[in-house]
């Protein structure tokens, strides 16, 4: 997968859980990343997100050390 | 004597009981002696029925209101003068009928001989002949001859003759409309019952028959005078034909075939509704498909496509025998069914051997069967060890899967079918039932026609919006992809104004998420006033509209696919439940979300765990308890982790770390979206298996072609969108040798399986088994029901028609805050347009069935829609060949010029590969689920002289991918 469709995809999510209140949004994404992405697309963003995770919404960065 | 009192139903039971069947107090009458009791309001004619007395009738039938014209149902009723006509006479305590006797016997046959007056006796020659209710009454009546002739020198006018015996022509003669090409109108042997006018009327809702003239010089016509079948607005669902007692509209198959000798109960094949059908049949041939009258779906109706596009089950373009190629370039060679399989096997097991495990995976089909499905993602997970499996569901309602498991617990519809008619306010979001759900569509005019009101929100002005005798209350023509944003503005203005139902909320729902959500939608960004630019959906419509839905009465929801396939789709769906339980419309009759399916199996292919991150019945593969109850009956370790779902097979094949793909009854090439993104994933496996009725679009990239069989040709279910689990029987062999189910089977097998199921039923009976919602369904219970709606297990042994009747599946009700989030797809100075996509009546998603029968008539390309204003600024005229591009690509077609999108929205279809609308779709995604956005593409119109470069060079490439080596002698 292209990283800017990982990008948008990911932020996506994060776009979602942010506006609901009272939740942990990290956790949330980091939930719903791990329910649906195959482990090869984490793997995927985990790594980018240690090589700088460039475009990616901070709280995916927080999520993606919870994956 | 005997009492009768009122039946319990037998489904197996077809007569005719004249009138239709009536809710009420029993009342408690005397017919011929015998006390029968029946419900209030119920007419002389349907008691006398019940109690197996056939009172003879021509324009009586048990799917029309009765009409009282012919006046061969008169009865003598004690104390009443004259003798009343049985079909429009309802029962009344104490009544005392008799349905013979001398004097009504005379008035029949009197009646009959005026009928056959004015009739053609060639009933042997007749295509009628065996089937006819006019040639049944006579005989029921005793009539032996015929008194009225013609005087010394003149003849008698009729309708019948073409000449008179002077060789003159006949005014009253109107030759044969045979226009349509299902069916033909033969008006010299109308008796003018009204029976078709009243079914185009009451059961299908589209006017299109009228009677014109008065008196001798009435007979049926289509419309205006100058109008034939075809040219009329007759939508050809086959409503007049199933009604029509003479062979005055009659199929042309049965014409050319003759009448059938068995007939088998099935399942339609098309759309979601999933219609029940009688296949009738002659030997191993299909002479015609009849809507059967107790199907729970469509109760006796049918559409054009159900009733008679079947005729590419026997299409010359149908492949039969396996095929096999080592490259992609070469022609295909036919093989035996064991070498293909064996071929398929090694190169499977030879690309796990070098690129993983979890380098090859399977995409199953919503056009499948339950036990299809079943067998294809368990071929996954037990034979590849992985849970590399999708279904087209990705595409079309997987947010309805998440959306709705998140806010009730469970991924369906609420409701049945039947529950429309207690609705009272309807809201239809992105869904265009008339084209897409046509049979669902006609008992919802019926209920608009009965007073209840219509809340249209949908880009384009829909037929329901405004069509014969249904007009919308409000329509609200959205901008495409500013869903999330409207239905927020309709729960804003029920909260704000203090409209929702706060006993039920209290009850049944979290009152604390409530509490945030109310907080959520009362803010005054949330309102109409301040949504209306962003919307285009003017605010005082919207406001009433929300007051409507929420003061109506029963409120229901039914949508479709303009809701899912958005960057939102998941979001659009949880703020369509939100509405639901902010006004308290669950759980009962007449309320309820209901997503409309849009293939026939989609809700099944769902429960059967084709998704990669769930087994059967939606539990996730992370669940101990569930992959250990699989494991100990399918004797294998079960992954924990999701698989890949279908963009992403597709993104990892482009990666080079998945190769290879077993495609049951799908077509992604055409269907997905960004056609090249797929056809470069394609290109990119070295093994990819199409098992199809057709050498489809995405069989130009496959290396191995497993012929598949037809739903006449094999035993499953499908699981429409009501949830009803319905049997699919074999009425003939397959073609092409195998079931689809023993092809999946022989595959696991060949790659080291030892599955040996011997019948489908023994397929459903480990779905039982493994899944608690289908713990109690069997082919027996089948068989002795008819159908049932999940869950069927031991707690609702007769199924359940509506879900949450006294909780939430999940508990308490949670509503979500659902904020608007504009999709990346935006419209700017290159692409100015937005193209929003569906699909029309006569064609079923990527066309590969329908385009291989006549419905071509009616829809043989591709068009697409513009608006007056933006067709004039690029110079466009009605029928130009334009160009439509997107970031994605291009594409060219011919221009529609109408008002029913408005300016800045342009719309298509995708039944056909030559345009593959799809070249134009992005690979933007909901969020939650990777449904694509297929409903948001920002274009360009321009003229355009013919094909583009791509289409051309697709033509060559699918020519070249098609070929096939002549075999081998």
């Amino acid at each position: 997968m292209s990283p800017e469709k990982m990008v948008r995809m990911a932020n996506q999510i994060a776009t979602f859980f942010k506006t609901q209140p009272k939740e942990d949004a990290p956790a949330r994404v980091a939930s719903h990343i791990t329910d649906f992405w195959e482990p090869r697309m984490r793997a995927q963003l985990r790594d980018y997100v240690e090589q700088g995770g460039d475009g990616l919404d901070p709280i995916v960065v927080q999520a993606a050390r919870l994956t | 004597m005997k009492d009768f009192i009122i039946p319990p139903m037998d489904w197996k039971d077809e007569r005719d009981m004249g009138t239709p069947a009536k809710v009420g107090a029993p009342v408690t009458l005397s017919i011929d002696g015998f006390d029968v009791t029946v419900p209030e309001g119920t007419s002389v004619m349907r008691a006398a029925a019940e109690a197996g007395i056939q009172v003879p009738k021509l324009c009586a039938t048990d799917s029309l209101d009765a009409f009282g014209s012919c006046r061969l149902c008169v009865v003598e009723i004690e104390g009443r003068r004259g003798t009343p006509a049985s079909c429009t006479t309802p029962v009344a305590p104490g009544m005392v009928v008799r349905t013979q006797s001398d004097s009504v016997r005379k008035i029949r046959k009197g009646v009959m001989e005026l009928y056959i007056s004015d009739h053609p006796l060639d009933c042997l020659t007749c295509s009628a002949n065996g089937d006819c209710e006019l040639q049944d009454m006579a005989g029921a009546v005793g009539l032996r001859d015929v008194r009225y002739t013609a005087p010394d020198g003149g003849g008698l006018a009729n309708h019948f003759a073409a000449r008179n015996t002077s060789g003159e022509a006949n005014p009253e003669w109107r030759p044969k409309d045979d226009s349509n090409p299902y069916f033909s109108y033969d008006a010299s042997k109308c008796i003018v019952c009204n029976r078709c006018v009243r079914a185009c009327e009451e059961v299908q809702g589209t006017f299109a028959l009228t009677i014109e003239g008065r008196g001798f010089d009435s007979r049926v016509s289509f419309g205006a005078k100058t109008d034939d079948a075809l040219a009329s607005d007759c939508v050809s669902c086959g409503a007049c034909v199933q009604a029509c007692p003479t062979a005055t509209l009659q199929e042309k198959s049965v014409i050319e075939m003759g009448t059938p000798d068995r007939a088998v109960v099935t399942t339609c094949a098309y759309c979601g509704v999933g219609c029940s059908f009688k296949a009738e049949m002659q030997g191993d041939q299909l002479v015609r498909m009849v809507p059967y009258k107790h199907g729970k779906a469509n109760r006796g109706h049918s559409c054009v496509k159900g009733r008679f596009a079947y005729g590419y089950a026997s299409h010359k373009d149908r492949i039969l025998n396996p095929m096999i190629r080592d490259r992609i370039s070469d022609p295909w060679r036919e093989v035996s069914w064991d070498e293909a399989l064996g071929f398929a096997a090694k190169k499977m097991r030879g690309i796990q051997a070098e690129y993983g495990q979890k380098s090859i995976g399977v995409i199953t089909s919503s056009r499948c069967t339950n036990e299809e499905t079943y067998l294809v993602q368990k071929l996954a997970r037990a034979v590849f060890g992985n849970n590399n499996t999708d279904t087209c569901a990705r595409v079309c309602h997987s947010p309805t899967g998440y959306g709705l498991g998140q806010t009730f617990g469970t991924s369906a519809g609420t409701q049945d079918f039947d529950s429309v008619e207690h609705t009272d306010v309807v809201i239809v979001i992105g869904a265009n039932p008339t084209d897409g759900h046509p049979v669902f569509a006609s008992r919802l005019k019926k209920r608009l026609r009965a007073g209840a009101k219509l809340i249209v929100i949908d880009p384009r002005r829909i037929d329901l919006v405004k069509s014969a005798h249904v007009k919308a209350a409000h329509h609200l023509p959205l901008r495409p992809g500013t869903n999330v944003a409207v239905v927020t503005a309709l729960a804003h203005v029920i909260v704000t104004e203090g409209l929702m139902d706060e006993a039920f909320i209290r009850e049944r729902c979290d009152w604390d998420e409530f509490q945030d959500y109310a907080a959520f939608v009362s803010d005054p960004r949330h309102s109409p006033e301040a949504n209306e630019l962003l919307t285009g959906v003017p605010s005082a419509e919207l406001r009433e509209a929300a007051r409507l839905f929420a003061t109506g009465g029963n409120g229901a929801i039914y949508y479709g696919l303009g809701v899912t396939e958005h960057s939102q789709g998941s979001t659009t769906v949880m703020s369509i439940a939100n509405l639901a339980m902010l006004t308290g419309n669950l759980g009962r009759p007449g309320v309820g979300v209901n997503p409309l399916r849009g293939q026939n199996n989609v809700q099944g292919a769902c429960d059967m765990g084709s998704f990669p991150h769930e087994l059967p019945g939606y539990r996730h593969v992370k669940n101990d308890d569930v992959r250990d109850l699989f494991k100990s009956v399918w004797g294998v370790e079960i992954d924990s982790e999701p698989g890949l779902r279908i963009p992403n097979m597709l993104d990892a094949a482009v990666d080079g770390t998945f190769k290879g793909l077993y495609c049951q009854g799908e077509d992604i090439l055409q269907s997905d979206p960004d056609t090249k993104h797929v056809a470069a994933g394609l290109a990119a496996m070295e093994c990819v298996i199409v098992h199809d009725l057709f050498l489809n679009e995405t069989a130009n990239y496959a290396h191995v072609f497993l012929p598949g069989s037809t739903f006449l040709e094999k035993d499953g279910t499908f699981t429409n969108a009501e949830r009803r689990i319905n049997r699919v029987r074999e009425v003939m062999k397959p073609r092409n040798g195998y079931a689809d189910w023993e092809i999946t089977q022989k595959l696991a097998n060949a790659m080291g399986a030892n599955w040996s199921y011997m019948h489908p039923s023994q397929i459903m009976d480990e779905i039982a088994l493994t899944t608690p919602s289908f713990a109690g369904v069997s082919y027996t219970v089948l068989e002795e029901k008819g159908s049932v709606q999940w869950p069927c297990n031991e707690a609702h042994p007769d199924g359940t028609p509506l879900m949450h009747v006294d909780g939430f599946v999940r508990g308490k009700g949670r509503f979500i805050v659902t904020e608007y989030v504009a999709t990346d797809e935006k419209t700017g100075p290159r692409f100015p347009l937005l193209l929003t996509t569906g699909r029309i009546l006569s064609q079923y998603n990527v066309g590969a069935q329908t385009r291989r029968t006549e419905n071509v008539v009616w829809h043989e390309a591709d068009l697409l829609e513009i608006h007056p204003h933006d067709a004039e600024n690029r110079g466009i005229n009605e029928g130009d060949y334009i160009k439509l591009a997107s970031r994605s690509g291009e594409t060219s077609l011919r221009a529609k010029i109408t008002d029913r999108v408005s300016p800045g929205v342009v719309y298509t279809t995708f039944h056909h590969p030559d345009t593959q609308a799809n070249v134009i779709t992005t690979d933007y995604s909901d969020w939650a689920t990777n449904c694509p956005e297929y409903k948001v593409t920002a274009v360009q119109v321009s003229p355009s002289n013919g094909p583009s470069e791509w289409q051309e060079d697709y033509a060559a490439q699918a020519a070249q991918a098609r070929r096939i080596l002549p075999a081998a002698e």
